[in-house]
């Protein structure tokens, strides 16, 4: 009985057409599942799944019509690669918005190849890089992770406040690894610091001897390394601890991973470094949902994904259809106050308020602030390797 | 002293590396090559046959350190290292058998066969990530190192470090065990000559009642013996990754095609140029030349030759020199 009136209701909201349409919703994600980071995918995906289904049991949006995932590959690194899987997407399938992508190199292609000329809504959960800011989308692209701008900074702060003045640096060759280590080499130097050697190391590699022998003739106290965990970053900090160049590393986000802590943490200890984090009840909420549904909330941008896909149900629920250049508008609406604040688990309350005609804040597994160009303001967990194991130091 | 320190910088970031490196890269082109020489077709699956012998290797030696079995201070992956080998070649016989003799058969170009071998690299793949998964597995057990880096300082008091991984001995050691294997097996049995006879002429080989079967099946056990040993040396000198030993097959090529396809000497001697040329020319000799130099001499450059991201444009900078000049590549193997 409640279902029924709460389907009438939306449909009500959401006029009439909607309501004889009972067809599902195509909404694609498009993730990296092979590729230099096909190992954090996975969880990726199952938490934007996650929140479609959420959706779905509520009864879906749009007078019932349902969420259908629809999973696509983006490589991360091949932009051509990624490209087609999304043309497919929006042809083929008719995705109504996509969750993705992963990496800010192929998220760019996509952008300007696909979603701007198809006219479709993108919200990344990963892609940080500072350019995509700045990036021509037609206000069709958000994201739900910060940009790394900010994470420069932070990463700049916490050198400082520890009172290093000297590192080497070494990026991932892509937008990624690039965008952070300048925005990082701005802010440290701004504060004082220098910059010894700032070398990139491409993913994927037999060999980073010769990286490593590099920076450590220029010196530095500390090794900052701003790539993957499980792919060259890992393999830098293998090579440095292995030769005995380096003691010490501060990493970037994209090297938060337990895999890294079980292999090499022991060599690790006092080594920090800092990942966007969020704590709070929505945080709890999330991971009480995610593992009741069996998928890790602490793996990486796990969090991010879920508020992606749920914002994309909740700003087409709010705008009343599925035409992105009408609910492209919604996303900052629903994302930020005022309105009723909505925790992970309780997008069907959600929906119910918007189908009144209420507003929503949707807070999310990430605290959701919507800054700037449609980019979450972000908060960074500064941690320390102590005893193989992640120990927060403090919130910036 | 000084001085001391210098070489032992100059061992441990240049020397201790790439030769390691370069006996890893020379073990997978001595497989590429041997294909080269006998079945005439470049085979791209190579790198994911290491992946799946490695992988092989890798499931017995959890089997092993499940059931507490260990080889003292070395990796307990040397202990299943025979079952590996013996998983690749199965794999690689069973292939051969499906794919490759169908087109043999048919006596088609080479090239058909590089298109071929490319679809394999492709199931090879996939079967791998689909039976140990796409993520990084570390097996590595036993000592890890021979000469631990803070040790080493410690007790000799100089200011550099040395390190010389187990991993590193044992890849060294063994490449030059299978290699003198490899070549007095070519040279000095009925069955190695018979190779190279079939390898130097198809024709003069088979009238001369060389069963080509025979000569086909041992090449494929040799290469997959080979596959898997560079596999599990690199797992346990890096990680097992199987994305990683798909890019691995860049640089076994350039070491083949350098050292001239089809010539075992030339692949392991292409193994060590591109290692030592990839470590070299991208090294900052900063450190080094201050503790050469006299103190009002010092340099405050990097004094890099190139920077690090030009290191893959090093490796095949030298392939297209020694394309151009020697087009058969530095041992004489076959032409291009």
């Amino acid at each position: 009985m409640k279902k029924a009136l709460l389907a009438s209701a939306i449909a009500a909201v959401a006029g009439t057409g909607a309501f004889a349409q009972e067809d599902p919703i195509n909404v694609g994600i498009i993730f990296g599942f092979t590729g230099p980071i096909e190992s954090l995918t996975p969880p990726m995906a199952d938490s934007a799944e996650l929140a479609m289904n959420e959706v779905n049991e509520a009864g879906g949006i749009l007078g019932g019509r349902m969420l259908e995932p629809v999973r696509a590959d983006s490589t991360c690194i091949d932009s051509s690669a990624a490209t087609a899987a999304a043309e497919r997407l929006v042809t083929g399938d008719g995705v109504a918005a996509i969750v993705g992508a992963d990496c800010s190199g192929v998220t760019g292609a996509v952008l300007a190849n696909v979603a701007v000329p198809n006219g479709v809504v993108m919200i990344s959960p990963s892609a940080t890089s500072p350019a995509l800011s700045a990036a021509e989308d037609n206000d069709l692209f958000f994201r739900t992770a910060p940009s790394d701008a900010r994470q420069g900074e932070v990463l700049a702060n916490i050198l400082n406040d520890r009172g290093v003045s000297e590192v080497a640096v070494t990026y991932t060759n892509n937008d990624y690894g690039k965008g952070l280590a300048d925005s990082f080499a701005q802010s440290f130097e701004e504060l004082g610091g220098t910059i010894t050697l700032s070398a990139p190391h491409e993913d994927g590699k037999a060999d980073y001897s010769a990286e490593i022998g590099a920076l450590s003739s220029a010196g530095g106290e500390v090794l900052a390394v701003f790539g993957y965990a499980d792919q060259g970053g890992k393999g830098v900090i293998q090579s440095a601890i292995d030769t005995g160049a380096f003691d010490t590393f501060m990493m970037g986000d994209g090297m938060f991973a337990d895999t890294l802590m079980n292999d090499l943490g022991q060599y690790m200890e006092g080594s920090f470094g800092a990942v966007p984090w969020t704590q709070g009840e929505g945080t709890e909420a999330f991971a009480e949902v995610a593992g009741a549904a069996g998928i890790n909330p602490d793996s990486t941008f796990t969090r991010e994904s879920y508020d992606a896909a749920a914002l994309i149900a909740l700003a087409m629920a709010a705008a009343g259809t599925t035409d992105a250049n009408e609910w492209k508008g919604s996303v900052m609406d629903v994302a930020n106050a005022p309105g009723e604040e909505i925790l992970p688990g309780q997008l069907g309350r959600a929906l119910e308020i918007l189908a009144e005609g209420g507003d929503v804040d949707y807070v999310g597994a990430t605290n959701v602030e919507l800054v700037g160009p449609g980019e979450a303001a972000g908060t960074y967990r500064e941690y320390t390797v102590e005893a193989s194991d992640y120990e927060t130091v403090q919130f910036r | 002293m000084d001085l001391v320190n210098a070489l032992v910088a100059l061992l441990n970031f240049v020397v201790i590396p790439a030769t390691a490196y370069g006996a890893q890269l020379a073990l997978g082109a001595l497989g590429v090559t041997l294909i080269y020489g006998i079945l005439r077709f470049s085979n791209f699956a190579h790198g994911d046959t290491m992946a799946f012998g490695a992988m092989a290797t890798i499931l017995v030696t959890w089997v092993l350190q499940g059931a507490g079995i260990s080889f003292g201070p070395l990796p307990t992956a040397l202990l299943a290292l025979p079952v590996g080998i013996v998983a690749a070649a199965a794999l690689l016989l069973a292939t051969d058998k499906v794919v490759y003799r169908f087109y043999r058969r048919q006596r088609v170009t080479p090239v058909i066969l590089v298109i071929v071998s490319m679809g394999v690299m492709f199931i090879y793949n996939g079967l791998v990530r689909f039976i140990i998964g796409p993520d990084d597995q570390s097996f590595g057990d036993g000592a890890r190192f021979i000469i631990n880096a803070r040790q080493f300082r410690d007790m000799t008091g100089l200011s550099e470090p040395l390190a010389f991984k187990t991993s590193q001995g044992i890849t060294i050691v063994t490449a030059v065990i299978v290699v003198a294997i490899l070549f007095w097996f070519l040279n000095h049995t009925r069955t190695g000559k018979s190779m190279r006879a079939f390898s130097d002429n198809e024709d003069l080989a088979l009238l001369s009642g060389i069963n080509p079967d025979r000569v086909v099946k041992i090449t494929w056990i040799i290469v997959a013996a080979l596959a898997t040993v560079a596999g599990v040396l690199y797992g346990l000198d890096k990680s097992f990754h199987p994305f990683t030993y798909f890019q691995l097959l860049l640089p076994v090529f350039a070491a083949a095609i350098v050292g001239g396809l089809g010539s075992p000497l030339g692949a392991i001697v292409g193994g060590f140029v591109i290692a030592y040329s990839e470590v070299t020319v991208t090294y900052a000799f900063k450190k080094v030349a201050n503790y050469v130099l006299p103190e009002n001499l010092e340099i405050d450059s990097l004094a890099q030759l190139l920077s690090t991201d030009y290191k893959f444009a090093v490796s095949f900078a030298i392939l297209v020199i020694v394309l151009l000049f020697r087009p058969t590549g530095l041992f004489r193997g076959k032409a291009v």
